[in-house]
């Protein structure tokens, strides 16, 4: 009896010395779970491979990424080293102490002249213009716009869209004719529809739907740095904005009431619409031809302009940050070190992941990889942001309420919901002690 | 009548032999599931009670303020939080009244000898036995206005039941009373079945209509365990929150629980939420109190 206990002992004890050790090797990321996570993973083995360090990326569905990932910060929980969070996280994150201060790592690395410059404006630095940096741009990402060029190519709807519009179809240079074809294509008889986008007001689709047409049109949410909203988040310019959002509403396909990446993606795949807004990082599903049978005949186009030739788009995408609670942390910067290589951007650009990285997104080897590069490309130097600020959450919900209404229901006006929304926000503001 | 007492303990037993009082191995199966009970409900209810007077958020490190009632005066003031209290209103009294009718009008076809009762019985039970989030993501594919087999059924075209939003949350509601109607009429039948059959007897000798017959003896004596199923229902209905918040994100179907839930977990609002809840909890209260006095004016009929 005694020997079996001994050597069970024995053997819990070994089993515990040889965990540990494992343990010291391990490095965990956090992100939501999506094909670019799946890169990750798939570059991070190569890491593994080189140094013997195992990485693992752990993922959670989106609409569950941002509770699940800051009630183990509050916890200041260690499961996670690192993390690859939203780019409006980082205001909450960094002023609760969660991420820790990756300054002397930027400028020892210069990564502002190594990254694209709005990557690093608004996943990596807080507050703005502070020269304080939180992470490290990892998945840029912006809205880019899908289209079915077979419908587009088709002689018989060009001539009728020259008759009935005065010029050639063509994939739109500006809202007014995105408007436009979206109304031509817009055909409930046949089941087909004008156009695809974003109205999930459940977290932030909506309204990164809606900022596409804001920044465009050349107006903006407010200023970022001394949080003022009066007179710009209600201004004349998102006005028009709001209502060519609920216009572009009237030419989607029925139901299309909650509707985000996956829904955007189907509209295409289903042969539902002519036209789709989606990130690009949901592109490369669109040329898969086992999970789209119209991939040969999907092309794609950049978010157009406004009537003033403002051309902005949504950001999306991420940047990695090291977790403060990790005890793992010195591994983690090594980590880093080699992620920010040259060699593995180009490597993961290669496996599908967007990178950052200002050198390769120039090369003309990455633009000319696929048919949405060099779309991705052009965008990534033309986005804008939500507010970064710790409350954003509070100021996301606020917009969603203030304009869905107006948008899927038509309920008011549009410059009615932006005066009650710059209301909101300035109440908001208020709350925190931002202004006086 | 025997009164309930504990037995002494059986002097030859072996908890007798290591000297356990009756006293002792009480407290060894009691004290646990009250420490149990303290530390994982008790405590958290106090402790939210008190961050329910402060500016707390989880999210930060910054220490809790003590803000007196400022979070109840916000949140009562809110035109967004009524409006969600109404839809929550709204949405209680459309699901249960449903389930009732369905439930009760059920147990009534089954309360006779037809063949295979058991077996259909049991097959009206299964929707009970999925899982809320599951049966969200069924009906929502059901509700989809382009292939969606209701539609298809009904022969209503392209019927946009999740994104009309004067729709929305009735659809809601019917996913709900499809859901949970079997529970009613299980709850029914019981009752239904324990209706004495002389009374059915004494009616017919005096020729009472089924009418009568119904509304004089059918329902006054299943009164009672009917009010317990609707007790339950409405509590559950009370805190609504998968099916709502799979099926649409309406700000006509945002029931009570789904704000709650962005102000917990998206906007980090700790203290203010938890004032939220306290407000939610003395409703609720309030509302089983109203329910379980009529059900005891009921019981002594």
């Amino acid at each position: 009896m005694r020997n079996k206990l001994a050597g069970l002992v024995a053997g819990f004890g070994l089993t515990l010395a040889c965990s540990t050790s494992a343990f010291a090797q391990e490095l965990t990321i956090f992100w939501a779970e999506w094909d670019p996570a799946n890169y990750l993973q798939e570059l991070v083995n190569e890491y593994e491979a080189e140094t013997g360090v195992r990485v693992t990326v752990e993922t959670t569905p989106w609409s569950d990424f941002q509770t699940k990932a800051f009630t183990e910060f509050n916890a200041r929980g260690s499961a996670y080293d690192m993390v690859v969070g939203d780019s409006q996280w980082i205001g909450a994150a960094s002023e609760a102490g969660h991420y820790v201060d990756l300054t002397d790592f930027f400028n020892k690395h210069n990564l502002k002249e190594v990254m694209a410059p709005a990557t690093v404006k608004y996943y990596a630095e807080y507050p703005s213009d502070s020269g304080k940096y939180w992470s490290i741009p990892a998945e840029g990402d912006a809205v880019g716009w899908s289209y079915r060029k077979d419908w587009f190519e088709d002689p018989k709807e060009m001539e009728a869209f020259k008759a009935k519009y005065g010029y050639d179809l063509a994939p739109p240079k500006d809202w007014k004719q995105l408007r436009d074809i979206a109304e031509f294509f817009h055909r409930p008889d046949e089941n087909r529809y004008g156009i695809a986008i974003y109205t999930d007001n459940s977290y932030d689709a909506l309204v990164m739907g809606v900022e596409n047409a804001i920044f465009s049109f050349g107006g903006e949410l407010g200023d970022y740095a001394n949080y003022k909203v009066d007179g710009i988040i209600n201004s004349d310019q998102n006005v028009k904005a709001l209502e060519a959002y609920r216009e572009l509403y009237g030419f989607t396909p029925p139901g299309w009431a909650k509707t985000f990446f996956v829904e955007n993606n189907q509209a295409i795949t289903e042969g539902l619409a002519a036209m789709s807004m989606n990130y690009f990082a949901f592109f490369p599903a669109l040329l898969n031809e086992a999970t789209n049978p119209h991939a040969k005949s999907t092309g794609f186009f950049a978010n157009p302009a406004g009537p003033d030739g403002d051309q902005y788009a949504a950001l999306g995408g991420q940047g990695i940050s090291i977790v403060s609670y990790s005890e793992n942390q010195d591994e983690a910067f090594k980590f880093l070190e080699w992620f920010i290589k040259d060699e593995t951007q180009k490597r993961w650009a290669e496996l599908g992941g967007y990178t950052a990285s200002a050198a390769v997104l120039e090369s003309d080897e990455f633009q000319n990889a696929t048919p949405y590069n060099k779309a991705f490309y052009e965008t990534m130097f033309k986005v804008k942001d939500f507010w970064a600020t710790p409350e954003y959450a509070e100021l996301l919900i606020q917009m969603n309420q203030r304009i869905y209404p107006y948008l899927t229901a038509g309920e008011g006006t549009a410059k009615e919901a932006l005066d009650a929304l710059a209301e909101d926000w300035n109440a908001t503001f208020k709350k925190y002690n931002r202004v006086q | 009548m025997t009164t309930l007492t504990m037995s002494r303990l059986d002097p030859g037993s072996r908890a007798a032999r290591r000297g356990m009082s009756d006293l002792s191995i009480r407290n060894l199966f009691i004290i646990p599931t009250i420490l149990f009970l303290i530390v994982f409900n008790i405590f958290p209810l106090l402790y939210s009670l008190g961050y329910s007077f402060t500016d707390f958020r989880a999210s930060s490190n910054a220490p809790a303020n003590f803000v007196g009632l400022d979070n109840y005066r916000t949140l009562l003031n809110d035109p967004f939080i009524w409006s969600n209290f109404a839809i929550t209103a709204k949405y209680v009294i459309v699901s249960v009244t449903g389930q009732v009718i369905v439930g009760f009008g059920v147990a009534m076809l089954l309360n006779r000898d037809i063949p295979f009762k058991g077996l259909i019985t049991t097959l009206l039970l299964l929707p009970m036995m999925l899982s809320m989030a599951v049966v969200g993501l069924f009906w929502k594919l059901l509700y989809d206005p382009s292939f969606g087999i209701i539609n298809y059924a009904l022969g209503l075209g392209r019927f946009e039941w999740l994104s009309d939003p004067d729709m929305a949350l009735y659809a809601v509601a019917i996913t709900d009373i499809w859901m949970w109607s079997p529970f009613v009429m299980l709850l029914s039948l019981a009752g239904l079945s324990a209706v004495p059959k002389h009374l059915y007897e004494a009616a017919a000798i005096d020729r009472a209509g089924p009418l009568y017959t119904f509304f004089r003896i059918t329902l006054p004596l299943v009164a009672p365990i009917l009010m317990i199923a609707i007790i339950f229902r409405t509590m559950e209905a009370f805190k609504t929150f998968d099916l709502a918040y799979i099926l649409t994100s309406q700000p006509t179907t945002e029931v009570i629980s789904i704000r709650l839930y962005k102000m917990a977990f998206q906007e980090w609002q700790t203290g203010l939420s938890c004032a939220l809840a306290y407000i939610v909890l003395i409703m609720v209260i309030a509302i089983t109190n109203i329910y379980v006095k009529y059900l005891n004016k009921v019981k002594e009929r």
